[in-house]
């Protein structure tokens, strides 16, 4: 794969991406996931009303991937159950562990499945992840 | 002339290795030394009376001798332990608590890498004493000199490295070591970074304690060593309890064995000594002379080459600080990770990201908390640095940014 393939535009503008990148107030989950290994660290907040994600943002640094991740599944998020969020999550690290890989499915991920590339970067899969496994323990 | 043909991890190509500051490569001569050690002289030393035993102990015991004298200290001085950190918690365990006490101070500078920090802030929590830094002039990168008044009449260790593994500085040695006598505190130097670039003598420095690990200067992990002036570490506890460490041992009592006996517990590392003493040997056979001219026109090339790239800044430019083998820099807008993921697209191995010294970079306030480092070696050449001051402009533009 040539690295342009990973950095793709949509990757590299959501990892800047100021939409999704806040404080929530009235927040009624707040959560902070860190590697330790590299240092990349996100707050993730989720707004549930009814079983129903209302609003989705992020807080933190790190890398692009990462960075760019998060953005990704917080614009996924917003108007989804916590049970359908949950089942995001297994399905984007099914992707990323390389084990599922039907199109079909991952369409499912939106713009997320344009990090399917970080299951072939060993290094970074902890990067593209971090938001994920910090999600799964926020709605745990 | 380039060495890489010496060592098999770099003569087939494939990678610009500008990471030795993390740890040099190994070459073929050490590998071999350690490999025919193995092979046929390995049976415990210092414990059989056949002769394998014999060849194995003197195999030890001479790999001590020339790490001793390759640092000018004597082989009684000179304790084989794991790493610099081990060496460095040696000294915190059984020497800083018969000094330290309620309301003393140890002093290290804010350059220091989290061995020479962590160490510190567990035995000043121990002791109840005051762990203070000397910062360093965020420009320039020098240690002021209205810092060094920190350095007090209840300051009993200043612990300082000899070259910084994030900036490359040296360290005013002299200066701190003149500090630290003139209050009667004892000096512990972090040396890691310098033996693999320039000669060091400990008695020239004039330090109380010295620290490096073999795996930074061409030899294997698992071994470094630990000097220490020879009442100081007569005067100190053991550090680990058990076989090989003893003169006789009753029931309920033991007499330690003599230095450097005392401080090495246990079977020991005898491959890792063997192949300490073969870097050594490759070294000399080098020559530090060789080797300093080599970096030195690879650092210019170097840092004059960052400072033409659109987008990139080399860390505390301002250049009043001697760098050595390492450079760090800053990509404008791009965290390091993502610098490091796409040089290595193009075969280049620079280390990115915290480089152990988080009180320094946050001190620094660098962005992303990270920067990307390129360090030299005896076998780096033009060629890795061309590689990676070519590969460098991409970054940004692939990033998304144009220019
Ligand atoms: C200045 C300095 N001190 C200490 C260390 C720690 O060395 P080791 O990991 O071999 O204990 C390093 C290595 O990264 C270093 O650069």
């Amino acid at each position: 794969m040539a690295i342009e393939e990973m950095y793709t535009r949509l990757i590299t503008e959501h990892s800047r991406d100021k939409r999704n990148r806040r404080e929530m107030p009235e927040a009624t989950h707040s959560h902070r996931g860190v590697n330790p290994s590299c240092g990349d660290e996100i707050t993730l907040r989720l707004r549930e009303e009814d079983g129903v994600i209302k609003d989705a943002a992020f807080t933190g640094s790190g890398c692009a991937i990462s960075q760019a991740s998060a953005s990704m599944m917080a614009d996924l998020l917003t108007g989804r159950t916590a049970e359908d969020a949950k089942r995001l999550a297994e399905l984007f690290l099914g992707m990323i562990r390389g084990d599922v890989t039907d199109e079909a499915q991952l369409e499912e991920l939106e713009e997320a499945i344009s990090l399917r590339g970080v299951a072939k970067m060993p290094a970074r899969v902890k990067c593209a992840v971090l938001p994920w496994h910090t999600l799964q323990e926020s709605l745990k | 002339m380039s060495l890489k043909h010496l060592f098999p991890a770099l003569e087939r190509g494939g990678v610009h290795y500008l990471d030795s500051a993390a740890t040099s490569m190994r070459p073929e001569s050490v590998l071999r030394a350690m490999d025919d050690y193995y092979r046929y002289d390995s049976a415990n030393p210092h414990r059989g009376l056949y002769d394998m035993s014999q060849r194995s102990t003197a195999a030890y015991d001479g790999s001590r001798s020339v790490v001793a004298k390759f640092i000018g200290a004597l082989p009684e001085e000179t304790i084989f332990v794991r790493n610099t950190s081990e060496a460095l918690n040696l000294i915190a365990y059984c020497f800083a608590p018969s000094v330290l006490g309620e309301g003393d101070n140890v002093v290290i500078p804010i350059t220091e890498h989290h061995s020479n920090i962590v160490t510190w802030q567990y035995v000043c929590k121990k002791q109840l004493a005051e762990l203070r830094y000397l910062y360093i002039d965020r420009e320039t990168g020098a240690i002021p000199d209205g810092e060094f008044s920190k350095i007090d009449g209840r300051t009993k260790i200043v612990a300082f490295a000899h070259v910084t593994n994030v900036l490359g500085s040296v360290n005013p040695v002299e200066k701190l070591v003149a500090a630290a006598k003139k209050v009667g505190a004892a000096t512990v130097c972090d040396i890691a970074q310098s033996v693999p670039h320039m000669p060091v003598d400990v008695r020239a420095l004039g330090v109380d304690f010295a620290a490096f690990s073999a795996h930074k200067m061409y030899g294997p992990m698992g071994i470094g060593a630990l000097y220490g002036r020879l009442e100081l570490l007569e005067a100190m506890p053991p550090f680990m309890y058990g076989g090989d460490m003893i003169e006789d041992v009753r029931e309920q009592e033991t007499d330690f064995a003599p230095l450097p006996s005392k401080f090495e517990a246990g079977t020991q590392n005898c491959g890792g000594a063997v192949g300490f003493a073969a870097a050594v040997k490759f070294i000399e056979e080098v020559g530090y002379g060789a080797i300093a001219a080599n970096e030195a026109a690879l650092l210019r090339k170097l840092t004059e080459g960052l400072r033409k790239i659109p987008g990139v800044t080399i860390a505390c430019d301002a250049g009043a600080y001697e760098r050595h083998a390492a450079v760090s820099f800053l990509v404008d807008g791009v965290h390091p990770h993502d610098v490091s993921t796409i040089l290595n697209d193009s075969d280049i191995a620079v280390r990115a990201g915290k480089h152990c010294a988080h009180p320094l970079l946050d001190y620094l306030e660098i962005p992303f908390r990270s920067t990307t480092r390129a360090s030299l070696g005896v076998y780096s050449d033009a060629d890795d640095i061309d590689a990676l001051l070519e590969a460098l402009p991409k970054v940004r533009r692939i990033m998304g940014y144009g220019d």
